[in-house]
């Protein structure tokens, strides 16, 4: 008899007073226990409607079945077949909108806790550490993969099941693309991403850090060294300014900026860590996405005492999880929905006092189908902040369109491939994640890497005859 | 790892080093610089590409110990290793070929400098150069300048060396004097940067400048190195370092490149303030 509780079995987290001070993880994660508990929740649906939802068609009923029978090593295993990153996508994936967006649960009542029990087999199986790595018989081909994001990352790693030498070219000095830099440790814990990405090196995979494709070594310079195929998977990192005025003062932050020097270069530690950040005693956070709320978490935790999202639509139409809009609320992070900046205001000194913003209202839909906001008269009124940071977005980094002949790109530089294979219009080499899609999500660029993967081996294959 | 192959101390507070890099070393060109951090846990800090060799695979840059960072590298010795080193990071200078060049190099400026004024030099270019520095010791590379230049000046605030004054007060007497200058590339600290646009603006001299913005990636991802040129943001990390110099908005840059000084105050490595000022 299924459990039928109409809500998922709670998740341990820390409190919200206590975690406001520290960079630890929030949600702790179910026990075994709890675990089973949650996976009687699942009706074993015949029709599967949780899978339809999952862009990498994660086995979800069959895991499920496989945790409720406390049977945890089965279940990871029928995980990883499909999802190399599980312990990531239990805690990142935008779960409402997908695997569990179409859970019959859901219909009355909370969806199963899909993305909590995948984390779980995941961290279960990782603390146990053993993971062992596999044999793969070699088969002397060599590709090539820009990037160690998600997409990359899992491109190499299906690739390199399949017996080919994968070397990655990662440009920072770590591995994880934004799951590094970017979404932070309270998160998305960095030991743990490295644990997953360590699983992918053991299959074989080469690393080669350090190296900007596009400045250290060209595209057409890899395919010289031997390379027969090439997957960019170079991500959206180029971040967006909103030429305001005042947009250059001293303390105005890309998000980017803001994050990557506290996850990266581990800013909250310093002077122990030597890269500096600042953070004044009001932040304003522009922009309502996942990012947004990681910056202003992170400001939080930084020490800020007022932090604002200031986003121009409203409640219904924040782009981040709502796990993260609910966490945020948790932590004091004050929402100042439908309104929008007009102008940073500095001191004589140039540093940030203040931002001018205007209050919106919603009119008609606009083609993206979300209500389009306008600005209402005479509305102006300035927020006092020392910091601003702006988190409006992403777009694909330029270098490599501009160092590689023949690759097509969108008008917004979003490289163009063929949906089923992943190329691009240059033969043998293929492209996925951000870099192909705009701002997207970890899942997605997953998925790519996946599809690339099986059609660089296809390709390959028949060039072999 | 990159190996620290050479290393040699040419001032009291200015080292060059030699350090095995070959992806760096294989692509790079005059004005591109590297992002290097010295161990884990280090800070990202870029440094110029003071020169090159392909066949040994190595780079040479030349850097001033200023704060926390840079003086974690200098205790580095021969046989150590730094963790990072990426690039070649930025464009290459464009280097025209004019008739007549003037290369200003202020203090540690000097050494990106020199790999341009040597390439005009094997153009056919032919080429003045003032360096300056806070005293004679303070004036690096002045065998390896005189060996690729017609007219080199010296100019030491204290006078111990050439001029006793600024590498402007030069500037302003070769153009009193009447010499003419199809550009002028001015390398150094902002402040000197800022002092010869001063100069050659009203007068409409093409004038070429290397900024030098707080980065951490050098890959166009954090936007933390944005600078304003002829009205438009551009990221000196990929966009530059090297820009029009009578379009830079100078005063920015001074204010942002001053937005850590609180952090990195010299008492948190002992040493003594105003070192950068060459
Ligand atoms: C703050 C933040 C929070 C987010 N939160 C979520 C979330 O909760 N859930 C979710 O699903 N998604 C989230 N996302 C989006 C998600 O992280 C991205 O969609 C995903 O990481 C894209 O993967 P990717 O592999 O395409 O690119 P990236 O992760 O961007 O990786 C690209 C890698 O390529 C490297 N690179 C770039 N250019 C070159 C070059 N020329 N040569 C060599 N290497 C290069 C980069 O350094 C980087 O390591 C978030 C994003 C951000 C910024
Ligand atoms: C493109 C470029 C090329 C450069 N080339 C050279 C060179 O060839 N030789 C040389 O001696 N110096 C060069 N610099 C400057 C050098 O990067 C800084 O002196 C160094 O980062 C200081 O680090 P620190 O921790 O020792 O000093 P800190 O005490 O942290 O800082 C001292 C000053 O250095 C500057 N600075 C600090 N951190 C950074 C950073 N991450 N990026 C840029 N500047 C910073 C700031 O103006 C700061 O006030 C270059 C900078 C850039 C951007
Ligand atoms: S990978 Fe993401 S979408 Fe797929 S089942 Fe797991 S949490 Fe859901
Ligand atoms: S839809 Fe929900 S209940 Fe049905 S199999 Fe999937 S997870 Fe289980
Ligand atoms: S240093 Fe980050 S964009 Fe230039
Ligand atoms: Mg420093």
């Amino acid at each position: 008899m299924p459990n039928m509780s109409p809500k998922k079995v709670q998740i341990p987290e820390q409190d919200p007073q206590i975690r406001r001070k520290n960079f630890d993880e929030v949600a702790l994660g179910y026990t075994l226990e709890q675990a089973m508990e949650e996976a009687t929740r699942c009706l074993q649906c015949k029709t599967k409607p949780c899978v339809d939802g999952c862009p990498v068609n994660v086995p979800i009923p069959e895991f499920i079945k496989a945790v409720e029978d406390g049977n945890i090593d089965e279940a990871y295993s029928i995980i990883t077949k499909e999802n190399a990153l599980p312990a990531i996508c239990g805690r990142v994936c935008p779960q409402e909108s997908q695997c569990e967006g179409r859970c019959v649960r859901a219909k009355k009542g909370e969806s199963v806790g899909i993305g909590r029990l995948e984390r779980f087999v995941a961290d279960y199986i990782m603390s146990k550490g053993n993971i062992e790595p596999k044999n793969i018989e070699k088969n002397g081909i060599k590709v090539a993969v820009v990037g160690a994001g998600p997409a990359g990352l899992t491109c190499a790693g299906e690739l390199a099941k399949k017996g080919y030498e994968v070397t990655v070219f990662e440009a920072l000095h770590e591995l994880g693309g934004v799951l590094l830099y970017g979404i932070p440790e309270f998160r998305l814990p960095k030991s743990l991403v490295a644990k997953e990405v360590q699983s992918i090196i053991d299959m074989g995979v080469e690393i080669n850090k350090n190296v900007i494709v596009g400045r250290s070594i060209t595209v057409d310079e890899l395919f010289e060294e031997g390379y027969k195929a090439i997957f960019v998977g170079s991500g959206a990192g180029l971040p967006k300014f909103m030429n305001l005025e005042g947009e250059n003062l001293n303390g105005v932050y890309s998000a980017n900026e803001f994050l990557t020097r506290v996850n990266l270069m581990k800013a909250y530690d310093f002077p122990n860590n030597p890269t500096p950040v600042k953070t004044g005693k009001r932040v304003a956070v522009v922009g309502g996405g996942n990012v947004a709320m990681d910056a202003a978490r992170t400001a939080v935790r930084l020490g800020a005492e007022e932090v604002y999202i200031v986003y121009r639509r409203g409640e219904e139409e924040l782009p981040a999880r709502l796990e993260e809009i609910h966490h945020a609320k948790e932590e004091g992070v004050i929402f100042k929905l439908l309104n929008n900046p007009t102008k940073i205001i500095g001191d004589e000194k140039g540093w940030v006092t203040g931002m001018e913003c205007v209050q919106m209202e919603l009119g008609e839909p606009d083609d993206s189908g979300r209500r389009r906001p306008r600005v209402k008269e005479n509305s102006e009124f300035i927020l006092p902040v020392e910091t601003v940071v702006i988190a409006i977005g992403q777009s694909p980094n330029p270098l490599i369109r501009q160092t590689t002949p023949g690759l097509s790109v969108e008008s917004w530089g979003g490289i163009i491939v063929q949906e089923e294979t992943m190329e691009t219009s240059k033969e043998y080499v293929y492209a996925g994640g951000d870099a192909v899609t705009g701002a997207a999500t970890v899942i997605l660029a997953m998925g790519a890497g996946k599809t690339a993967a099986e059609a660089i081996h296809k390709k390959v294959l028949e060039l072999q005859g | 790892m990159y190996k620290i192959v050479d290393k040699k101390q040419l001032n009291e507070a200015v080292e060059l080093m030699v350090i095995k890099a070959p992806y760096v070393a294989r692509k790079c060109e005059p004005g591109q610089f590297i992002i290097l951090r010295a161990d884990n846990n280090s800070e990202r800090i870029p440094l110029t590409i003071a020169d090159y060799n392909r066949e040994e695979e190595t780079v040479t840059i030349i850097y001033q110990v200023v704060g926390y960072s840079t003086k974690v590298l200098y205790e580095k010795q021969v046989g150590d290793s730094v963790v990072d080193f990426v690039g070649p990071l930025g464009k290459p200078t464009e280097l025209k070929k004019h008739k007549k060049v003037l290369g200003i190099g202020g203090g540690v400026g000097a050494a990106p400098l020199y790999p341009q004024i040597r390439k005009l030099h094997e153009m056919g270019v032919e080429v003045d150069v003032i360096l300056g520095g806070r005293s004679d010791e303070y004036i690096i590379l002045e065998e390896e300048f005189k060996a690729v230049t017609k007219n080199l000046y010296f100019a030491t605030n204290d006078g111990s060396k050439g001029k006793e004054g600024f590498v402007t007060d030069i500037l302003n007497e070769l153009i009193a004097n009447g010499e003419e200058y199809d550009e002028v590339i001015a390398i150094g600290p902002l402040v000197m940067m800022k002092a010869v646009v001063g100069i050659t603006k009203p007068l409409n001299i093409q004038t070429a400048v290397s900024l030098n913005p707080v980065m951490i990636d050098g890959t166009g991802m954090c936007g933390g190195c944005r600078v304003t040129v002829g009205n438009e943001i551009k990221f000196a990390c990929v966009d530059g370092p090297d820009f029009d110099g009578l379009l830079v908005d100078f005063d920015e840059c001074l204010r942002r490149q001053n937005m850590y000084k609180e952090e990195e105050h010299s008492c948190r490595i002992g040493l003594e303030g105003g070192q950068n000022n060459a």
